[in-house]
């Protein structure tokens, strides 16, 4: 399938989507749920396009998704715009942060690149408990408007706009996959040397790399504000972003766009059963031990075991 | 091959310290068009470490590179890549997670396509790949990913990645080590190939048979200094060179 059917195809799949759940579900509490399940579509897939295509391991997810959302609380305070155009903010404010990150990729490669994204997101955070206009350590109220643009709940709303962009990063990432740009990436992920050797700008990829992921990810927190109506640095910098995003990629398969959406509904799904039905706490326990099994058992992620198991029907 | 004619590649005075260490010494080094020029020294003389530098994979700490008339210092190593100076590297680097296509594709879309005037379609990309296979015999492995080669096809798919950003001068950094004879006399002509259709190559090598037969002039660095510049029989009889190799 071309790039742009699958634009299309995408989004006419998404739209039903929408139009199935807002007109057949009633109970508020799957928005809720979905809402968070989308948002991971979305933080896994731009994670994947740094982390899985190109080899860079971003912990600063948090940090992205953080600055999204402030940035919207910043905006709300000052002049408050529609959520979808909050959104457009925060993705231009993150990917700036994304391309800082990038000029780190000229000096730091493997584990001191994650450990440098790490700890650009304890900087991001400490900047944001210090500042008091956006509530500091205190936090903030959000009050949301009243009434959703167009119809139903202002839940639905804001689950409508998740899955727009949830549709908008995976058709992104497939387009990026079969590009020149994607197979740029895997050389990139592969052999940096060897691909500046066979004339990719390797600076200039990681920098376009790192600023989608960057912008998509604050994209993803924009509308958090409007989700939560209450906002602190603790909760919006949890480091559980950063590892389920992270998780997520590398249970569903870090070389296919399918990947992270596999393992975004997979582990989203799950840590929202969870939270109902156990308790909240046990949500990273989960991950943690899945991404265990995954890493002993599977180490190329669901996407990998199908692929491996058509490979060997093939080869029969 | 006139005198007046320019050369290809001049470096003149490069030099490269790690630290404390010297590895490169104030190197002159000229190539001419379409030479076949042997690069030689004993291990840790600084043989990569000029391909490094002048392929831009390293910075060089002084001295002047030029490349068909052009000045290639500070030049970041994929630009010197797309004016035609491709080089192989020592150990072979190949892209793991791609197959042998796709490990060509990248040079040819990134490199041949990267020049002006160039628009190779999709298709167009794939039949250079398969063709540039089929000329090293790897035709038959295409679909297939780096970790199903034997060390010779190895040495081959890098050299290939090499050939497949159509380069003006190649660099062909121990394509030999560790293979069998045969195996040697089939790069060899991979190489003898090569330079007939009009690339110039430098070899840089430790096997002297291979060097010795396939050189037109030989280099022969000794602890980052060049000590020999000439015909290959001359070179190797230089004391200094003697020296070097077999002790005082």
């Amino acid at each position: 399938m071309g790039a742009a059917k699958f634009w299309a195809v995408s989004f006419i799949v998404s739209l039903m989507i929408l139009v199935v759940t807002r007109s057949q579900i009633e109970n508020e509490y799957f928005f809720f749920a979905g809402y968070v399940v989308l948002q991971y579509v979305v933080l896994a897939t731009a994670w994947n396009i740094l982390g899985g295509y190109t080899g860079y391991t971003n912990f600063g997810t948090g940090a992205f998704f953080a600055v999204g959302a402030y940035s919207s609380v910043v905006l709300q305070k000052l002049s408050p715009l529609p959520v979808p155009a909050m959104i457009l903010v925060a993705g231009l404010v993150s990917g700036i942060i994304g391309l800082g990150m990038g000029y780190l990729t000229l000096r730091l490669r493997g584990v001191f690149f994650a450990i440098a994204t790490l700890a650009m997101a304890i900087v991001a955070q400490t900047l944001i408990v210090n500042w008091d206009f956006v509530g500091g350590a205190r936090g903030i109220y959000i009050i949301r408007p009243e009434h959703a643009p167009l119809f139903g709940g202002y839940i639905q709303y804001l689950y409508s706009l998740m899955l727009l962009l949830a549709w908008f990063s995976v058709a992104i990432a497939r387009s990026i996959e079969r590009s020149r740009l994607g197979i740029g990436f895997n050389a990139i992920r592969d052999d940096e040397q060897a691909a500046e050797a066979a004339g990719v700008p390797t600076l200039r990829l990681k920098l376009i790399a790192t600023t989608l992921s960057g912008a998509l990810m604050g994209m993803a927190g924009a509308p958090l504000p409007y989700y939560v109506t209450y906002l602190d640095p603790a909760s919006s910098f949890n480091l559980s972003y950063a590892v389920n995003s992270v998780a997520m990629p590398m249970i569903g398969g870090m070389t296919s766009w399918v990947g992270p959406i596999i393992g975004a509904v997979l582990l989203g799904t799950i840590q929202q059963v969870a939270t109902v039905t156990i308790a909240s706490e046990l949500n990273l326990l989960i991950v943690g031990l899945l991404l265990i099994a995954f890493v002993i058992v599977a180490p190329n992620g669901i996407v990998g075991l199908v692929q491996a198991r058509r490979r060997a029907r093939g080869e029969r | 091959m006139t005198a007046a004619e320019p050369p290809l590649l001049a470096a003149t005075g490069l030099a490269k310290h790690f630290g404390g260490f010297v590895a490169l010494e104030e190197v002159d080094l000229t190539v001419m068009p379409g030479e076949r020029l042997g690069l030689i020294g004993p291990n840790g003389s600084g043989k990569s470490t000029l391909v490094n530098c002048l392929c831009g994979t390293l910075r060089h700490d002084s001295g002047t590179i030029a490349f068909d008339g052009r000045r290639l210092d500070g030049m970041p190593a994929h630009q010197r890549t797309r004016l035609g100076l491709a080089r192989s590297f020592q150990l072979p680097k190949p892209f793991r997670s791609l197959n042998l296509v796709d490990n060509l594709s990248v040079p040819l879309l990134y490199t041949v396509n990267a020049r002006p005037g160039a628009r190779l379609s999709a298709a167009a990309i794939e039949a250079g790949a398969l063709q540039l296979l089929a000329d090293v015999g790897l035709a038959d492995k295409a679909r297939r990913l780096p970790r199903d080669l034997t060390q010779v096809e190895m040495r081959k798919l890098e050299l290939v990645r090499a050939v497949a950003t159509a380069p003006r001068l190649l660099f062909a950094d121990e394509a030999m080590a560790g293979l069998s004879p045969s195996e040697i006399e089939e790069i060899l002509s991979v190489l003898f190939r090569l330079n007939e259709g009009g690339i110039t190559i430098v070899l840089i090598e430790h096997i002297m048979r291979a060097v010795m037969s396939f050189s037109t002039r030989l280099v022969v660095l000794v602890a980052g200094r060049k000590v020999a510049d000439g015909p290959p029989q001359e070179a190797i009889r230089n004391p200094e060179v003697e020296r070097a190799y077999l002790g005082e």
